[in-house]
């Protein structure tokens, strides 16, 4: 008799062989000219539940550049293995082709030569579209949000969220769960959640004063004489990685024996498939599923992985479905007897110029941009160079942000946040606010300038390193390395924290940092209350209007070591 | 140490006493507090669960629970802190469960321990690290 474990094996097997995850048939496809919405929606339902999982749109409402990661080190248990895997290697690894559209999805490789050939991915309206075919096909599909979702645009900002709460709503959204909700401020969030048609998870979000779970744990769903557990976990360093002043009343981390009770709890409750709709992040996810027991599918979020097969842990699958829009996953489970017996998957890509925009949608995201139009599209200058964020180190996107930060607040030293969210710009293209604001939209964008010591330097870069390299996963919190401008160091990622960073200089000069001697410094995105200074984006602006034109050298600063 | 109401309920179900560490001139060190509490046994593992975050969200009040079914007393240390005794909790015959939740200031990046003593006068121990950092730059 087959037992569960090989039945999951088999399942991911045949995806390889007979091409049922839907990318083994992209490059044959895109041979022949022949990409098509069918094809790319093609599925041959399969079992009797359906999800679909949509994570870190980031307000993304529109269709969107977004180059994945050339840099992104896996350390521990976790080298080697997706999502830490990028460009040759990952197409290596998945059997995809080189130039293919999956490719270009995918990975980083050509992103301008093949961004221009198969175009911008993403928009809500395709997304709708994608949707829509599914619960054509499955009526009683699940379709959750991992969350960060109401995050990471002009119009999300100055909407506070309601522009992307009025389109998940209209998508259809069942449940979700949070990350940048949070820095909207508490207040915002629970005005917005009391509104919500579907319930806002966290089982990790607790009460500070009562130590107590403050928001739902969980959601049930009765679809198709199946009992359905899905378990929401929010972004467990909430107030660590972000403003914790703006939600004071919550505690969040990632309470694996929290997860465990839950887990046990709706069990308890005779369901028949458990879901974790999760904002771990996709490391935090592989170790946490190895531990608890009881999940069959796990969701993961926050990293901004788009991983093209499930990863199996024990007898749990967990589905990656990247960033901003460019992926939605259709996950269909075959459950009998209270038990997951196998499933069928596949990451849907969205090609913005193949998938037909969904009218209704587009007419609703045409209506929210509409009162800030002209703001949103006025040009500010263009670039002659691929502007990115994306990787563990400085993005081009980040060079920019450094080099105008450093210039319009007089600074020798530029720090800029390693958030993995941003959009990309090809060479040539004008850069708008909007653009401006896709990488840096935010309620906390004051860009301070102050004086700190070398010593301080050398702890903000050994701190944050240790928050991506430490080799338990369940110490990282999932961003990417502080962006520097003006600064050179040297970072061995495989050592431990305080003995990762040296040789840090002035990159002007080559002049060594003294720890005992002050810098000025300026940034953005700092977690304290009361944080003085002019607004990121606008210094931003300023800068790219004095220069018109961006032209970037080739950044060498930073020097890794230890992979 | 502020007790909150929570901490005070469970104290009032556990039945158990806690006792601040007298304030000692010079701070004991983990060792000296370790022999004080074992008597020199040997601490084994099992049998006690210590919940700790990984990252503390406010270093100046990490929440901290530890359990021991079947504790006389349990001790928990602060190994980082300049005086690393937080607390010792006693439990009586009566007592429903072993069990104690409280608030600990940790100074730094530590490990914070806990030592069960069983009726026996056996010794388990549980450690977890807790980090406390500056932050700021989750995506």
């Amino acid at each position: 008799m087959i037992t569960r474990r090989e039945f999951l094996q088999a399942s991911v097997a045949a995806s390889a062989i007979v091409g049922i995850s839907g990318f083994g048939n992209w490059s044959r496809l895109a041979a022949q000219q022949a990409l098509t919405q069918d094809q790319l929606l093609q599925f041959d339902d399969f079992g009797n539940v359906t999800l679909i999982h949509v994570t870190d749109i980031h307000a993304q409402l529109k269709p969107i550049w977004f180059r994945e990661p050339e840099i992104n080190i896996g350390v521990g248990e976790a080298a080697g293995l997706p999502p830490h895997v990028t460009g040759a290697d990952f197409i290596k690894m998945f059997n995809l082709t080189p130039g293919s559209p999956e490719a270009y999805a995918l990975t980083y490789e050509d992103f301008t030569a093949l961004g221009r050939t198969y175009g911008k991915m993403g928009g809500m309206d395709r997304v709708a579209t994608v949707v829509k075919s599914i619960k054509a096909a499955r009526p009683e599909a699940i379709l959750l949000d991992g969350g960060d979702t109401w995050h990471g645009s002009m119009t999300s900002f100055l909407t506070k969220g309601q522009d992307m709460v009025d389109v998940m709503n209209a998508l259809g959204v069942e449940a979700m769960t949070s990350h940048w909700e949070w820095t909207y401020g508490s207040e915002r969030v629970n005005e917005i959640v009391e509104g919500l048609p579907f319930p806002f998870l966290g089982a990790n979000i607790f009460d500070v004063e009562w130590d107590e779970p403050a928001f739902e744990p969980y959601t049930i769903f009765e679809r198709g004489g199946v009992r359905i557990a899905v378990i929401g976990q929010a972004f467990p360093y909430m107030p660590i990685a972000n403003p914790g002043w703006m939600f004071p009343e919550y505690s969040f981390g990632i309470r694996e024996e929290r997860m465990q009770e839950v887990v046990d709890e709706v069990r308890g409750q005779g369901v028949d498939l458990v879901v974790c709709l999760s904002h771990n992040g996709f490391d935090v996810d592989r170790k946490m599923i190895g531990r608890v027991k009881g999940i069959d599918v796990i969701l993961t979020g926050h990293t901004h992985d788009a991983v093209p097969e499930p990863v199996l842990v024990g007898d749990t699958i967990l589905i990656a479905s990247g960033s901003n829009g460019k992926f939605v996953s259709r996950v269909d489970l075959d459950v009998r007897d209270g038990r997951m017996m196998g499933f069928r998957h596949k990451l849907i890509p969205i090609f913005s110029d193949v998938i037909e925009p969904d009218a209704d949608m587009a007419s609703l995201i045409d209506e929210s941009r509409a009162p800030f139009r002209d703001q949103l599209e006025e040009p500010i200058g263009t670039t002659e160079d691929l502007l990115y964020r994306r990787g563990n180190f400085n993005g081009t996107w980040d060079d920019l942000i450094c080099q105008a930060i450093r210039s319009e607040r007089d600074a020798q030293i530029a720090l800029s946040p390693g958030v993995r969210w941003g959009t990309t710009i090809l060479p040539g293209e004008a850069i708008t606010r909007e653009d401006i604001h896709n990488v840096t939209s935010m309620t906390y964008g004051a860009c301070y300038r102050n004086e700190m010591t070398g010593e301080t330097l050398k702890l903000i870069l050994e701190d944050v390193a240790d928050n991506i390299f430490n080799t338990d996963p369940y110490y990282q919190q999932g961003g990417d390395m502080v962006r520097v401008g003006g600064l050179a160091y040297s970072i061995d990622v495989s050592k431990p924290i305080g003995e990762r960073i040296s040789d840090m200089r002035l990159a002007d000069t080559g002049e060594a940092i003294d720890a005992a001697k002050s810098y000025t410094v300026a940034g953005w995105a700092s977690v304290n209350e009361g944080t003085e200074g002019p607004q990121i984006w606008d210094v931003i602006e300023a800068h790219i209007r004095k220069i018109g034109t961006v032209k970037l050298e080739p950044n060498t600063s930073v020097t890794v070591t230890g992979i | 140490m502020k007790i909150t109401r929570r901490d005070a309920m469970l104290a009032g179900f556990g039945g158990f006493a806690a006792a601040a560490l007298p304030g000692l001139g010079f701070a004991a060190t983990v060792e000296e507090l370790t022999a004080a509490f074992t008597g020199g046994a040997a601490a084994g593992e099992g049998g006690i669960t210590l919940t700790a975050p990984e990252i503390a969200e406010n270093g100046n009040t990490v929440p901290v629970e530890v359990s021991a079914p079947g504790a006389v007393a349990i001790m928990l240390l602060a190994t980082g802190n300049p005086e690393p005794a937080v607390a010792t909790f006693t439990f009586g015959p009566a007592a429903g469960s072993q069990r104690a939740a409280t608030r600990i200031r940790l100074a730094k990046t530590q490990d914070v321990v806990a030592m069960a003593k069983m009726a026996d006068g056996s010794i388990v121990q549980a450690a977890s690290t807790v980090k406390v950092t500056i932050g700021g730059c989750g995506g």
